[in-house]
């Protein structure tokens, strides 16, 4: 079996719902989603007009699901979707879209239009026009468990480091544990601060946690390439772990589309709700210091601002905790322009950041974040993403701007002093 | 066939038909586009006030941070052409005398010097819109041929009306007729076009609200 | 009487002057200059008087009656004696043979000259056998005398343009005079029945310059029907700020409020009613509280009705419900394909695997 066009149009007809149909006879060619891309409005080229990237999706909904449509393919008026079409449109699908939701914040009819790229990529997905970069990592978490090839050993081996360098025991499969924490691959290979930062609040606060070992990857490459069934085989281990240790709730890292392919996506995916609940660090650290379980001592004195993940922010609905806990220890936390939740993407979010062939265009991008870097002039960006900083580290060095990125548990952690006493474990 | 019975025409089998073909597609379509129906969310909902279905059908009519200074000519010619034609159509008597005649409601309207005023500022507003939409490239880009006939569609019924109160051009029975028989064929076109958004755009704004008030975020 | 006509309006006690007066507010009436109210005075005092045939056809008489319905002394009288009037079935004293006779050797005597005037609509129907005078129908002596004739003018609506008995359904064939004659000047003066002062004024203008006065593209003088009543009207402010009367009695009636709502046709209507105003300038329909019936406009009978308002359809909407439920019928159709196809595509799911996600060729 492999990818057919004929696949790919059945799931569109699959996925096609009264929102769609609604969306897709809603839009007046208005063209201000377009003025909401930073594809767009970076490039000036109209091709990435977000509801032109759904030209082949409205045609097949047209053509399927309203009776004019159908009629047309009768008498042969209608152009029908190719293989050809679709390969054009990969480009539009994929490289130029990190379902980042700007489009579907500022469409004055209300189409939601990250909505639809989603689906359409079930389409694009089962046709076998996706990405090379993004099929890859799909391969790699589901035969590895990691889009990094990352394993147990070496999540392991991290474990054991950070155990060593913190003076913390770091649990794995304890079961009835208040939180289940997950890690992306990025900050086990390339940000291991996150594990120990997690592992001195959690101290702080006195909260049981575990990892699980089958299932310590949050990150979701399926959710990138758009293909529910795939989804749902790397989520279901994250299910499967967390009923099976019987925590109250799954802690997604800094990851922006990890969060959404587990707190949104998961309980649609796995066709029930969930028996535990799902939160970003985020929101947990949110919590904490809500509850006065955070204590902080001394500041950042430097000019810091944040960057929102997109996944987080307007997707996610985490717009307030990360600025009060900026505030907690930062003195000169300054805002960008429209920061908060219509942030702009950092360029690389949806799996865009695998396509090797998109980074051109990506860095054209990311021009519209220097503009923003350069209306408040920070010393240091801090955001709560690995991917976002990926992204905005290579973005910053492209456009030579000497600004560090730092993530900001890993910057709430370095205030926890290290003999901190320790609240009563709760059990 | 004289001017008179031209009129009479568009006011008597012309309406009829018009109104006709105007429900049957408004209901059909309705049906054909929100029988698709969508599924339940089974993820737990995050509830913020201010953030739901219904918030977002009147919220969205206001442009979201930022984007006013980015596209004000839509924005702006958007609202004024909208709220005129709201104007002449809903606050000019003889077209309210028309609903009255047909519904039984009725509402006070504006003087006819003010529908007037509202009309030349609607039209104007229209054509800086149209403009817009052949200099900005993005529109450009994305009309076809339904864009500009919709445009006209929807600007004839206007410009008739004007031309018919102002004497303009041809003796008024023709022009009023002309006039009636715009706004039937805008009535006929309305639900197969994108002028249909008239109705879609509150189940549009509705899903997009309710989706991302389930996440907690006011959109 | 032959001689002239100043003469004759001496000995009814008109004098010169007044004449003159007259002449001049006629002259102005049809917004002609002062030197044409001159020509017009000039002309017609020393007249002779012209031969004119009034044909009266599938009338009611109410155009004779509105012609003639002078307030002693009113000029429009005085203007008949302009004219010699050869053949007028209602004024003349003859009948029978005798009148046939007087109006064929006026036909003979005057032949190319004699003005032709028609009131009431010309049936076709059945050999046009609905109407005939002597034995012979309407469209055959229609067709004689204008054969001889100078000119044409057909009084009243339904010599204009087929009037009442034409009203839906037609059960006469009835037709207007332009319709059977197409080779002679036709002047409409339409109304139901018109005003008297039109009329003189136009056989003034035919009489001074031996032409038809400017005529609109319905044959109709543009002096007197080149406006429409709702432009003249002395009610249009209450229009314009949408101060309707919605009873024929209420507060608003009794304050003289428009009377668009009670199905007023004066936007629609070229007359010179609002200004000219009837019986010497006392009132007119409007004036008197009923709304303008449109009867200088061809079809005004079947125009939708005299209570409809414009802004009102002329009809009662006839497919609402069977519309709403064909519709409603569609939608539910293409809902349930749409619902099967769906559910087809979804039974039909093949899950997809890694090796799905490459192509097959």
């Amino acid at each position: 079996m492999s990818a057919t066009l004929e696949k790919g149009v059945r799931v569109l007809k699959e996925v096609i719902d009264a929102p769609i149909a609604s969306y897709f006879n809603s839009c007046v060619h208005c063209g201000l989603c377009a003025e909401a891309c930073l594809f767009y409005t970076e490039t000036g080229d109209p091709r990435y007009t977000p509801i032109h990237k759904l030209e082949p999706l409205r045609r097949v909904y047209e053509q399927e699901y309203t009776l004019l449509g159908r009629l047309k393919k009768v008498i042969g008026l209608s152009k029908p979707v190719t293989d050809d079409e679709l390969d054009e449109w990969q480009e539009l699908v994929y490289n130029s879209c990190t379902l980042c939701g700007r489009c579907s914040a500022v469409c004055p009819v209300g189409n939601d239009i990250v909505y639809m790229v989603r689906k359409f990529r079930e389409g694009m997905s089962a046709s076998g026009h996706s990405p090379e970069g993004i099929r890859g990592a799909v391969e790699r978490t589901v035969t590895v468990g990691s889009p990094m090839n990352v394993k147990l050993p070496a999540v392991q081996a991290q474990m054991k480091h950070v155990e060593e360098d913190y003076g913390i025991p770091i649990p794995l499969d304890a079961e009835g544990s208040e939180y289940m924490v997950l890690l992306s691959s990025m900050e086990i290979m390339n940000f291991p601060e996150y594990l120990g930062a997690v592992a001195k609040i959690m101290r702080q606060a006195g909260k049981r946690w575990t990892l699980c070992s089958t299932a310590f990857e949050a990150t979701n490459a399926g959710i990138q390439i758009g293909n529910s069934d795939l989804a749902r085989l790397i989520v279901s281990r994250i299910v499967e772990g967390a009923e099976r240790l019987k925590v109250k709730t799954v802690i997604s890292p800094e990851c922006g589309h990890a969060y959404t392919a587990l707190r949104w996506e998961g309980a649609n995916l796995m066709g029930r709700p969930f028996t535990f609940e799902v939160k970003h660090i985020i929101e947990v650290l949110g919590e904490f210091q809500q509850q006065g379980l955070l204590k902080t001592e001394g500041f950042e004195t430097d000019r810091l601002t944040f960057h929102d993940p997109c996944q987080l922010a307007r997707r996610g609905g985490v717009i307030q905790q990360q600025r009060s806990l900026m505030n907690q220890v930062a003195q000169n936390f300054v805002e960008m322009p429209e920061a908060g939740y219509m942030n702009w993407c950092c360029g690389g979010g949806g799996g865009a950041s695998a396509i090797e062939e998109g980074e051109a265009l990506r860095m054209k991008a990311f021009k519209k974040k220097t503009a923003q870097f350069e209306a408040v002039r920070p010393d240091r960006v801090v955001t709560a993403c690995a991917n976002c900083r990926i992204n905005l580290e290579e973005g910053l060095e492209h456009y030579q701007m000497d600004i560090p990125v730092i993530g900001l548990t890993e910057m709430i952690a370095e205030h926890i002093p290290d003999n901190a006493p320790q609240a009563a474990t709760q059990s | 066939m004289n001017d008179l019975l031209f009129l009479t025409w568009v006011r008597s089998t012309g309406l009829n038909i018009a109104i006709g073909i105007f429900l049957l597609g408004v209901l059909w379509r309705l049906f054909e586009i929100y029988s698709l129906g969508r599924k339940t969310d089974l993820s737990a909902p995050r509830h913020a006030p201010g953030a739901s279905g219904l918030h977002t059908v009147f919220r969205r009519s206001l442009p979201p941070p930022g984007m006013l200074k980015r596209s004000p000519v839509s924005y702006i010619g958007g609202y004024i052409f909208h709220i005129g034609l709201a104007i002449v159509v809903f606050l000019f008597v003889p077209h309210i005398l028309l609903v009255t005649n047909l519904t039984g409601l009725s509402w006070p309207g504006l003087p006819s010097q003010f529908v007037d005023l509202a009309a030349v500022v609607t039209m104007a507003a229209m054509i800086v819109v149209l403009v817009d939409r052949i200099n900005k490239p993005a529109k450009r880009f994305l009309s076809t041929f339904e864009d500009w006939f919709t445009w006209a569609v929807t600007f004839l019924p206007v410009l008739t009306g004007w031309m018919a109160v102002q004497h303009l051009l041809l003796p008024y029975t023709l022009m009023l007729a002309l006039h009636i028989l715009s706004v039937e064929i805008l009535l006929v076109v309305l639900p197969f076009t994108k002028l249909f958004h008239a109705f879609t755009l509150f189940g549009s704004r509705w899903y997009n609200g309710r989706a991302n008030g389930h996440k907690g975020v006011p959109v | 009487m032959q001689g002239p006509l100043i003469d004759t309006l001496a000995r009814q006690g008109i004098s010169r002057r007044t004449f003159l007066k007259y002449c001049a507010t006629l002259a102005s009436m049809m917004a002609l200059p002062p030197a044409a109210g001159r020509a017009m005075a000039e002309a017609m005092a020393a007249a002779r008087r012209p031969s004119v045939i009034w044909l009266p056809f599938q009338e009611c008489t109410g155009c004779t009656e509105s012609i003639t319905r002078s307030h002693a002394p009113s000029l429009e009288g005085m203007i008949f004696d302009l004219i010699s009037l050869d053949y007028q079935e209602t004024l003349m004293a003859a009948a029978g043979h005798q009148a046939e006779e007087a109006r064929l050797n006026a036909m003979k005597e005057n032949k190319g000259k004699y003005l032709l005037i028609v009131d009431g609509s010309i049936p076709l129907g059945i050999d046009g056998a609905y109407s005939c005078i002597g034995g012979r129908s309407n469209v055959d002596i229609l067709k004689e005398a204008a054969e001889g004739c100078a000119a044409i003018v057909a009084m009243g609506s339904c010599a204009s343009y087929g009037g009442i008995p034409k009203a839906n359904p037609n059960p006469t064939g009835a037709v207007s005079v332009s319709d059977i004659i197409k080779d002679k000047p036709i002047v409409n003066i339409p109304g139901c029945p018109p005003i008297p002062a039109v009329m003189t004024g136009v056989l003034a203008h035919y009489l001074s310059f031996g032409t038809l006065p400017e005529l609109d593209d319905k044959g109709r003088p543009k002096a007197f029907y080149g406006e429409t009543i709702h432009d003249r009207c002395y009610r249009r402010p209450f229009y314009d700020q949408g101060k309707f009367a919605k009873t024929f009695d209420d507060a608003g009636a009794r304050q003289g409020w428009c009377l668009f709502e009670l199905g007023c046709k004066g936007p629609v209507t070229h007359n010179a009613c609002a200004t000219t105003k009837w019986n010497g300038g006392t009132s007119w329909p409007v004036e008197s509280g009923h709304g303008c019936l449109g009867c200088s406009e061809p079809d005004f009978w079947d125009a939708g009705g005299f209570y409809k308002a414009l802004s009102m359809p002329a009809d009662p909407l006839k497919f609402v419900a069977a519309a709403s439920v064909a519709g409603a019928a569609a939608g539910v159709a293409v809902s349930v394909a749409n619902r099967g196809k769906k559910s087809a595509a979804k039974s039909a799911h093949e899950p997809t695997t890694l090796t799905d996600l490459e192509k097959s060729s």
